[in-house]
């Protein structure tokens, strides 16, 4: 970046010491270089598919598998910055490409995450014959989908919320597109993309997990990864194993929280533009290494000194000279066109769809997908119903009582970012020891990690009520039911709805794992659009899978737009606080 | 205007010359809305013009066209001889938000522009150093934008601006945001800076809201008179500077400017006659609130004004700013009660029989004026009485404002009508539903 971020812009004097931060410092970085050298070595060994990787059980080799999984992580989110900056940059700069990106954008978000994995696994096995580069590639692929769309919406919606008058002052002050880009933009962002980075990977631990074990065409590939692990301690009924797994995940976990989570968000905290709010954060220790260490200072002086070789040769291009813009009447007409286009366009795609529907699968397939879609609906609306009236009294109550909510919240994102994956053997066994139900039973998985969402909203939201309105309903005796209808109800919707489009999203996702379960060679199946698709890409029917994943994406969309988005909307509207 | 023009060495001694300056804001339904209307206007080396319009009157956008920032729908801005097609280098803007980038610190802020010239690191640091000592903010160069009051951001602001030694210096309001003592010293010091030529800037355009301050510091006002914003005056103030703010040359432009400002024209007010017309005119009502024009009738009544005010002194003793009290001045002679002229405002007949009636009666009163004089609420209240439910959706008015006004403008000219009729009861407002109808709520 453009900036050597993090440090102060005075530069001090005696700068090239060494401090006792350093003593910390390199160690840690060398160890990180050799360990990430390695395991990079480890992605791309050959492999012919049929061949079968050897995962041991033995806890012993889960630090290495546990490295794995992060590094895939890693790439993954790395991928999705890229992404992100470029998309939402052109996004937010072109009207017409405005115009196709962002729905394009809302539509992949609706897409399931692990159905990209079952559709694209097979043109990343091609992209590199006799290596395992493409399955760890197909895996990284469905991390990056976990996290890409959000992180881009989140730049898109900042890009171009930039204050008016900052654009104009950089214009004034004559900064290239490149230097405002990098000096005004990305910065401004920045605080919003920390948040949101950090909750996209909170959710990506769960789809690390399941996308390690890839089914290609009847054979499963198994990566070498803590979700590999488990799928194999599920095989050999190892629950010594799942719980080593456990703990390894809750270890992972913490080591992000303070490497990476705690210092990201004090730093992103600078870029903060709202003025209120003089929220010391407290500078975590993580945080505090990288700014105090003289080897991370020399680091910085080299990126800021290439960064500023780019950005002094971006301001010597010629910048076009602004000509009286075109009359109107032809901007309208090019638009015109480009609209005529589009429609054009995706009426061709509607055509093509038809025609493939009606050759691969027929229609009365399609029928019954729709079918399967809605009783997932059913399992999803009921479970975020149950959720709400566990978790909003509850949340309520947490948020009531600032003290109790400072302690658990920590705890709440961390729950929220455990992989509720890893839970689910122990689930299982317990239906088939217990002989319960599975079409029933097996529902409360798909909320399992994703119902922390609403709490978690839900005290912020009490949290974030003004005082005045409880001193206020005291005051006047507002009490029992009406305090909770007039007062604590109205005051944390927003909050609320929020969590709720977050959970619902995320169950919709966690269908597709939630509705197969296995427990050695027991396999439990509930009925619905997610076991569907689990068993179309079992079976390797790549038509069936595209349709499953267009039926749920539709779903998902749906009820988004009649459902969630009306909610957003009236809380917006009426109910919100200033 | 294809080509750039090749330099002009007899621009005869003007730094900037807008010809012919038009503006029209394109409506999402394509139609025009023209903003500016044909302004021409020079800027003579060594000169501090004050731009003075009510707000609306496109006094920002004609400095942003300046500027290079917004392209002009017709006309053409001309720099030293040359177009003006995009920011130039020589001119520098300071902003009324101050617009400073919250993520750079002050030496940061100040250095930006050098940097983005391509200067190198080491003059960059002293010059922008030199320009942070020159506007008096040394000791503070590592200070973050938040850490600063206002006065002292808008410091960096102006630091910023002229570090890159401009030519020109664009100023947008820049003591607005700004409490008064604070912004009297800023403009004290940086006046003082052109007076002292401690600054190689050859002119300054300065939009301001606050009249004594644009006659205080400029050589020449030009008042914007509104819809379109067009030239409504140019004043020359030749006296000689650090002026004395209560001598009777000051007090009688300052006074001269106030009537320009607060006088409701002939354009504005409008011909009354057809209903076409009581459609059409005023539908750009100020958005005066109830409270404020009944507070000012009442103060206008009794002593010390009892009746008659001089404007300037009124804003003083009231505590508002000009911009309050222009939109409130040009409410009450909207409504009828009071007259504005000479710098002076006079309550009228009916306005002193509002300030004496009980609240009930009050009411009745200002109902009967906005019958009378408003055509845009007559004609609601005529749309009611005849539709059968007595009910009709504010999108259907909402709708008839846009045809004249932006969006935005529409809007907010909609809310003052329903605040204006509600508190008159003549019509009520559901704002769930959005429909405004005769019921009693």
């Amino acid at each position: 970046m453009q900036q050597r971020w993090g440090l102060p812009i005075v530069a001090w004097p005696s700068r090239l010491r060494p401090s006792f931060w350093d003593g910390i410092a390199l160690p840690l970085v060398i160890g990180l270089i050799m360990l990430i050298a390695w395991a990079s070595q480890q992605m791309s060994v050959p492999f012919q598919p049929g061949q079968s990787l050897e995962i041991s059980l033995d806890p012993m080799e889960l630090p290495a598998y546990a490295l794995r999984t992060v590094l895939r992580m890693v790439a993954a989110l790395g991928a999705s910055l890229v992404f992100s900056l470029g998309y939402a940059a052109i996004a937010a700069k072109s009207k017409r490409a405005e115009k196709l990106l962002i729905p394009i954008l809302d539509i992949l978000q609706s897409v399931p995450i692990l159905g990209f994995l079952s559709i694209t696994v097979t043109g990343f096995i091609a992209l590199f014959p006799g290596s395992l580069l493409g399955y760890e590639c197909a895996a990284i692929f469905a991390i990056f989908t976990s996290q890409a769309w959000n992180m881009t919406f989140s730049l898109y919606q900042s890009f171009i919320a930039v204050p008016h008058d900052l654009r104009e002052a950089s214009r004034m002050l004559h900064l290239s597109p490149w230097q405002s880009f990098w000096r005004l933009e990305v910065p401004f962002a920045l605080p919003q993309l920390t948040w949101n980075m950090m909750m996209s990977v909170s959710g990506g631990w769960f789809f690390v997990v399941a996308s390690e074990a890839i089914s290609v065409n009847n054979n499963q590939v198994l990566l070498p990864g803590i979700g590999s692990y488990i799928s194999v301690a599920i095989d050999h009924r190892d629950l010594w194993a799942v719980g080593y797994a456990i703990i390894a995940m809750l270890v992972l976990i913490l080591i992000y929280d303070q490497l990476l989570f705690r210092p990201l968000l004090a730093w992103g905290q600078r870029f903060k533009f709202e003025e209120l709010g003089e929220e010391e954060i407290e500078t975590p220790w993580f945080l505090m290494m990288i700014q105090r260490a003289r080897f991370f200072h020399l680091m910085g002086l080299g990126v800021e000194a290439s960064a500023r070789w780019v950005s002094r040769a971006s301001s010597r291009l010629p910048r076009p000279t602004r000509r009286p813009q075109a009359a109107p009447r032809h901007r309208a007409l090019a638009d015109g066109i480009w609209s005529g286009f589009l429609v054009l366009l995706a009426l061709g795609a509607l055509v093509e769809i038809a025609d493939f529907v009606r050759a691969e699968v027929g229609w009365s397939e399609v029928l019954h997908v729709v079918l399967l879609g809605l009783l997932t609906l059913v399992r999803v609306v009921v479970l975020i119903a149950l959720a709400a009236l566990v978790w909003v009294p509850i949340g309520i109550w947490i948020g009531l009582r600032p003290r109790v909510a400072r302690r658990v919240q920590p705890i709440i994102q961390f729950l929220a970012a455990f992989p509720a994956n890893l839970f689910f053997p122990v689930v299982v066994s317990a239906i088939v020891v217990y002989h319960l139900n599975p079409e029933i039973w097996l529902s409360p998985l798909m909320i399992l990690g994703t119902q922390w969402y609403i709490l978690f909203n839900v005290i912020a939201g009490t949290m974030a009520l003004p005082t005045d309105y409880q001193l206020v309903a005291g005051n006047l005796g507002v009490r029992n039911i009406l305090w909770w209808r007039r007062l604590a109800l109205p005051g944390i919707f927003p909050a609320f709805v929020t969590g709720a489009v977050t959970a619902s999203g995320g169950s919709w996702n966690a269908a597709i794992v939630a509705e197969v379960a296995k427990w050695g060679d027991t396999t439990l199946q509930a009925t619905g659009i997610g076991s569907y698709i689990a068993a179309m890409t079992e079976a390797g029917d790549f038509p069936r899978i595209a349709l499953g994943v267009t039926v749920l994406a539709l779903y998902v969309l749906l009820v988004n737009r009649l459902l969630w988005r009306r909610l957003y909307n009236l809380a917006e509207e009426r109910l919100r606080l200033d | 205007m294809d080509t750039i023009a090749p330099s002009n060495p007899n621009h005869d001694g003007n730094l900037i010359t807008a010809e012919g300056i038009s503006k029209t804001y394109q409506q999402p339904d394509h139609a025009g809305r023209l903003v500016l209307d044909h302004i021409d206007f020079t800027l003579k080396e060594g000169e501090i013009v004050a731009i003075l319009g009510k707000s609306g009157s496109g006094k920002s956008t004609f400095l942003r066209v300046v500027a290079g920032l917004t392209p002009p729908t017709e006309g053409t801005v001309t720099y030293r001889g040359q177009p003006v097609y995009r920011p130039a280098q020589g001119i520098a803007m300071v902003f009324q938000s101050f617009a400073l980038f919250p993520w750079l610190t002050v030496l940061g802020n100040v250095e930006l522009g050098l940097e983005a010239l391509g200067v190198p690191r080491e003059e960059r640091r002293q010059r922008a150093i030199a320009a942070i000592d020159l506007i008096g903010l040394d000791g503070f160069e590592s200070a973050y934008p938040k850490e600063l009051s206002g006065g002292m951001r808008q410091r960096v602001g102006f630091a910023r601006a002229l570090v890159v030694n401009p030519d020109i210096l664009l100023l947008d309001e820049p003591f607005s945001a700004l409490d008064v003592l604070t912004a009297e010293t800023l403009r004290g010091d940086i006046l003082d800076l052109w007076l002292e030529r401690r600054v190689p800037t050859k002119g300054i355009i300065f939009v301001s809201h606050n009249i004594e301050e644009a006659v205080d510091i400029a050589d020449r006002i030009i008042v914007f008179g509104s819809d379109p914003g067009c030239i409504q005056a140019e004043i020359q103030i030749s006296l000689p500077h650090q002026r004395d703010w209560t001598s009777p040359a000051f007090r009688r432009i300052v006074d001269e400017v106030y009537t320009l400002l607060t006088t409701v024209r002939g354009r504005e007010a409008g011909r009354r006659g057809s209903r076409a017309d009581t459609l059409s005119l005023q539908y750009r009502l100020p958005d005066a609130s109830i409270q404020q024009l009944v507070g000012l009738l009442e103060v206008l009544t009794v002593d010390p004004f009892n009746g008659r005010a001089d404007l300037p002194h009124l804003a003083d003793s009231e505590h508002l700013t000009t911009d309050d009290l222009v939109v409130l001045a040009e409410a009450l002679q909207l409504l009828g009660f009071a007259q504005v002229g000479g710098g002076d405002i006079e309550i009228t007949v009916v306005g002193r029989s509002f300030a004496d009636a009980d609240m009930l009666r009050r009411k009745q009163i200002f109902a009967e004026q906005l019958m009378r004089n408003i055509g845009f609420i007559a004609h609601i209240r005529r749309v009611l009485d005849e539709r059968p439910g007595h009910a009709a959706p504010e999108a259907r008015f909402l709708g008839e404002l846009e045809d004249h006004l932006s969006e935005e403008e529409a809007g907010r000219v909609l809310e003052t009508v329903i605040n204006w009729g509600r508190y008159a009861e003549l019509f009520a407002y559901d704002y769930d539903r959005g429909v405004l109808s005769l019921e009693n709520p």
